[in-house]
């Protein structure tokens, strides 16, 4: 108990530290944001890295809204593709059938990213009430159980329209009926393709900070407290009051509805979109940034994530070797960042030690 | 009409089974590490990859004795999921257990592509081990296959054995008293490290033997081949309740019924998504699997 | 301290990764094409290193992950080929350099890789081998003009733009042509089909197929599908397609499942008339497989390995001798057809290495409908400005575990 209220009490002391910690974090995108535009504008940087610049963007937003369920609320969640693919989906729906009808492209492009962040985070409230009395491993296999029926569910969705409205089906293209001219929206296993190209860096980087900005807002207000409260111990959290189940509940959703974000801004980078995409593998990804970076660290989720997706684009000229090369480089660097003899010998060798030692090395002298 | 409606009824039941019996087998070595270890050790498919192919070298690029074939595959895989647990996994010993979590699909991935860059994309046809005939029932209208006949027995006996060796032996009493609390086993003078180590080496001796059953009912090799049933036997595993070794048995045989059932009389397209709802459904009822024990938490 | 020192490591290894890219972007373009000669370890003649401007073509496709079989063909016969031409002294005079790099099979990374060639200096692309990840890349393609040939990637949405082209049939057209054959031999009346209706390809033969299926008097007594999670245990598909009476099973899947279909067929005794695509092609090459299931498989592919012509017994041997002893399926087929078109195009248009990527297209794809090409997979290849091939399938049947002609 003392401990706790120590605990308070430092934490009390530091606001202002973190305070700073986070205009560290936004100046350190916004000065990446600016270096990039940069080089972009004139003309050094490869097609490559332009590219991956918005797929760090959803990346990195999807590290830092799992890290809300991981690292702050505290539970293993191992469906989070499915929430990106329900934004994906929805988003690129959206853009499809209005793209002749909403000119503005940033009206569209905006309201296409709200759908996709209400749809998904509606799904996290559905899926948050269904399995947040779940614990631990549990929690974790019923989160991909729901990931893995998302996706096996949309694989088989053919939608269309023509003038009549809007047709479904789960079986092919032929039983919707569609009549001369109707378009085929989504389309089983080919997913949705031909969706407007409107994510660009520039609207990535905006998304980016607004996520950081609504995580780092959420933790630090009182429900934040009770969010992670919940973590450290929900059994004393419920008993000085808190409400478990709607705080898990608001973060989940929350979490789920910034992945949807995210979706959104995949779906309209590279114009095609598919359920397969979002399996366990694409989930476990996400989960690989946000324990690399440092569960509750919302910086490291992105350092990470930015590292990760740069990787193995630069591995390339190992060829076949490229992919046995990333799984090597993964598995030490977390042996290198979470081992407790690493970090032992990290504390031992830090820069900060050495110039320490410096110091005292030319003080002497 | 009646008795054709429950011949293909019975004939798929009996596949599930079949299916099953592979799941359980990859499960209990899934549930094995997990009780003792308390990592999700999800490299486990990938061993099974591993063993299916040593077992195919030997077999069919050698021309050997299939019974050696297994021999060998339950020693060289022993021996890798002994050096994997030394290298990637021990140094993290302290560690969040999510940090193993990863460390351990980095494990995965590294098997497959070596596997790729060794042996290969091309799929390989892998010839059953088991030389035993199927049985044929009510005149030849059913049949089991040998592969199923000599898998469900093989699971009992494995889990007889474990649970006996478990309750009984020094080693398995060190296992337990490590699962339970590592600190105290410390204490009362038991190796964690040796007890650990050799747990790795009994789960992956194991999926040696679930790869000899796995390949000689699917009979399809590449080097991905170990992924999606690892991820289905861990499923089976929590359907059990995970850490239970006869519970692992129990959720592979129902996962693999399900499975069957859901894909013969409701949608062969959504037969996944079913899979998945019905595992939903009995964690809500029964929110630690079904043999799990329920754990009492304290303040 | 801990997450201090690791924030800054990652600011580290980013820095140094930056200076990478910069580093090799900013080389000259003659320092990066030996990296890449010395990586790819072609063998290439001396004549390389002098000046003379060379065709830059990239290829994309999976080489790792469940997909890398694919990819793999594909890269492994367009090296032949390329070499072959390079070797008789290029196209119009100038060599060619190939570059192929790995998409996973996710559209997301080929859409990476084709980035990869662009900085590389890509001016022709041949690729991609699957669909999904044809339909992100045909977008990139299309913003640039570049030229894009794909030799397997059959959705026909790949080549929906005027710049894309295909060496393969469309999914919808091989889906009719089956119904068709089906028909015309009259080979069955009650057809099952088993496909993966969680791929492309599969699905769209199976939904043409039954769609033409009905126009010709067929019926569909079962239509079963599975999906890449699971897709080792057939039995409930199988038990319905003998439940349901089906003499013809039709399977427009790949070969690998292909090769547990028959297997989990033959278990259960039943023996109905097996029916593919393309997508069979290599079923007989499968390592250890018993050949024997697949006796009187009939599958309409343009191309069989142990065909008789001596083009074809060359490719196969050379891709042999130079991959472990492995036997080339249509892929590879469609590969080393595609470097030969677009060698017949660069020679009718008459493009040269020094123009723009956008020049070269417009002039190949002008030209792309004028040329006549002889493969692997087809005599007297054309195409129309859609982007689709006009070409006869070839009815081939397995027959003492050798592929031979149906008709």
């Amino acid at each position: 108990m003392k401990n706790q209220v120590l605990n308070l009490k430092t934490r009390v002391m530091n606001i202002n530290k973190s305070t700073r910690s986070n205009a560290v974090t936004i100046g350190g995108i916004l000065i990446a944001y600016v270096v990039c535009t940069a080089l972009i504008n004139s003309g050094n940087m490869s097609n490559l890295l332009r590219n991956l610049l918005v797929a760090m963007c959803y990346y990195s937003i999807m590290a830092v809204s799992l890290n809300l369920t991981v690292g702050i609320l505290g539970q293993l969640s191992l469906g989070h593709a499915g929430f990106m693919c329900i934004g994906a989906f929805t988003g690129a729906f959206f853009s499809k059938i209005t793209v002749n009808t909403i000119n503005n492209t940033f009206i569209r492009f905006t309201l296409a990213i709200l759908i996709g962040a209400v749809a998904a985070g509606l799904f996290g409230i559905f899926i948050g009430v269904v399995v947040l009395r779940l614990k631990g491993d549990y929690l974790a296999i019923v989160t991909l159980a729901f990931g893995e029926i998302i996706k096996n569910v949309l694989n088989v969705f053919y939608i269309g329209y023509d003038s009549k409205g809007i047709h479904f089906s789960m079986k092919d293209t032929a039983s919707l009926n569609l009549e001369e001219g109707g378009m085929v929206v989504v389309k089983g296993a080919q997913g949705i393709s031909g969706t407007p190209r409107n994510s660009t860096f520039t609207i990535g980087v905006i998304l980016l900070i607004i996520t950081y900005l609504i995580i780092v807002n959420l933790v630090n207000s009182r429900s934040g407290r009770a969010i992670m409260a919940i973590r450290d111990n929900h059994i004393a959290a419920e008993s000085v009051g808190i409400d478990i189940t709607k705080y898990k509940i608001l973060a989940f959703s929350i979490s789920a509805a910034l992945a949807g974000v995210a979706g959104v801004l995949y779906s309209h980078n590279i114009a095609t979109v598919q359920s397969t995409k979002f399996g366990y593998n694409t989930s476990i990804l996400i989960l690989v940034f946000v324990v690399l970076g440092g569960m509750g660290n919302l910086r490291g989720s992105i350092i990470a994530a930015i590292i990760l997706t740069v990787l193995p684009e630069y591995l390339r000229f190992m060829q076949d070797y490229r992919m046995l090369i990333y799984a090597i480089v993964l598995i030490v660097m977390m042996i290198f960042n979470w081992g407790p003899a690493c970090i032992n010998w990290r504390k031992n060798h830090s820069l900060k030690d050495l110039t320490k030692k410096l110091m005292k090395a030319k003080k002497e002298a | 009409m009646l008795a054709g409606v429950d011949m293909s009824f019975i004939t798929y039941l009996l596949n599930g089974i079949s299916l099953g019996s592979v799941y359980s087998i990859i499960a209990l070595g899934y549930t094995m590490v997990y009780g003792i270890a308390k990592m999700l050790n999800f490299a486990h498919g990938d061993v099974i990859m591993v063993g299916g192919y040593i077992i195919f070298t030997i077999m069919s690029t050698l021309g050997l004795n299939p019974i050696l074939g297994v021999l060998i595959a339950i020693i060289l895989c022993t021996l890798l999921g002994m050096t994997i647990e030394r290298i990637a996994y021990k140094p993290l010993r302290r560690a969040p257990s999510l940090a193993v979590l990863i460390t351990a699909i980095g494990v995965s991935y590294l098997l497959q592509n070596l596997a790729l860059l060794i042996f290969g994309a091309e799929a390989k046809s892998f010839t059953s081990v088991i030389p035993v005939k199927p049985l044929s029932l009510a005149g030849g209208r059913l049949s089991i296959s040998g592969e199923t006949l000599v898998t469900i027995p093989l699971c009992i006996l494995i889990m007889t054995s474990l649970t006996i060796f478990i309750k009984k032996s020094k080693i398995g009493r060190g296992m337990v008293a490590v699962s339970e609390d590592k600190d105290a086993a410390v204490l009362m003078g038991i190796n964690v490290n040796k007890t650990i180590a050799i747990t790795f080496a009994i789960g992956s001796a194991l999926a040696a033997v679930a790869s000899a059953l796995m390949f000689s009912t699917y009979t399809n090799l590449s080097s991905t081949s170990g992924a999606m049933p690892g991820i289905k036997a861990f499923v089976a595993a929590v359907f059990g309740g995970i850490g239970s070794i006869p519970g692992a048995m129990i959720g592979g045989i129902l996962l693999g019924v399900i499975e069957i059932l859901s894909r013969a009389y409701i949608s062969t397209q959504l037969a996944d998504a079913i899979v998945f709802l019905i595992l939903i459904i009995v964690l809500l009822v029964k929110p630690t699997g079904i043999l799990g024990k329920k754990i009492q938490e304290k303040v | 301290m801990k997450k201090r020192i690791f924030a800054l490591l990652m600011v580290l290894s980013m820095i140094m990764l930056s200076l990478a890219a910069c580093g090799s972007k900013e080389e000259k373009p003659d320092d990066g094409k030996k990296d890449q000669k010395e990586q790819v370890n072609d063998k290439v003649d001396d004549k390389k290193d002098t000046d003379a401007p060379k065709f830059y073509i990239g290829g994309i496709g999976p080489i790792t992950g469940g997909a890398a079989v694919y990819g793999q063909h594909v890269m492994n016969a367009a090296k032949i080929a390329v070499d072959e031409i390079n070797a008789a002294g290029g196209i119009n005079g100038y060599q060619i350099e190939f570059r192929f790099e790995d998409d996973v099979h996710d559209p997301e990374k080929a859409v990476n890789a084709y980035n990869t060639l662009k900085d590389w200096g890509m001016q022709i692309l041949m690729g991609t081998v699957t669909s999904n990840p044809g339909n992100a890349v045909k977008e990139e393609t299309y913003a640039d003009n570049m030229f894009m040939l794909t030799p397997s990637g059959s959705a026909p949405e790949v080549v929906q733009y005027d710049n894309a082209f295909q060496v393969c049939f469309s999914d919808p057209n091989q889906g009719m042509a089956s119904a068709i054959y089906v028909a015309n031999k009259n080979l069955a009346k009650k057809v099952a089909v088993i496909y993966n209706s969680s791929d492309v390809y599969s699905t769209g033969i199976y939904e043409k197929f039954a769609e033409e299926a009905k126009n010709q008097n067929i019926e569909i007594v079962a239509a079963e599908a599975f999906t890449d999670d699971s897709d080792t245990d057939f039995t409930v598909q199988i038990q319905k397609a003998k439940d349901n009476g089906a003499e013809l099973v039709f399977l427009p899947i790949y070969y690998e499942e292909a090769t547990l279909i028959l297997t989990q067929a033959a278990a259960v005794d039943y023996k109905p008339l097996f029916f593919g695509c393309d997508g069979l092609d290599g079923i007989l090459g499968v390592e250890n497989f018993d050949t024997s299931l697949a006796e009187g498989v009939l599958l309409l592919t343009p191309f069989a390995a142990d065909a008789a012509d001596e083009r074809t017994q060359k490719f196969v041997a050379d891709y042999k001798a130079a991959h472990d002893g492995t036997i080339p399926n249509q892929f590879a087929a469609d590969a080393y057809d595609a470097i030969y078109i677009i060698k017949a195009a660069i020679e009718e248009s008459g493009v040269t290495p020094d123009m723009s990527i956008s020049d070269i297209c417009d002039g190949m794809k002008e030209a792309m409908t004028k040329i006549s090409v002889d493969g692997l997979t087809g005599a007297g290849m054309t195409w129309t400005s859609s982007g689709l091939v006009n070409k006869d399938p070839m009815a081939v049947v397995i027959k003492d575990g050798q592929y031979v002609s149906a008709d």
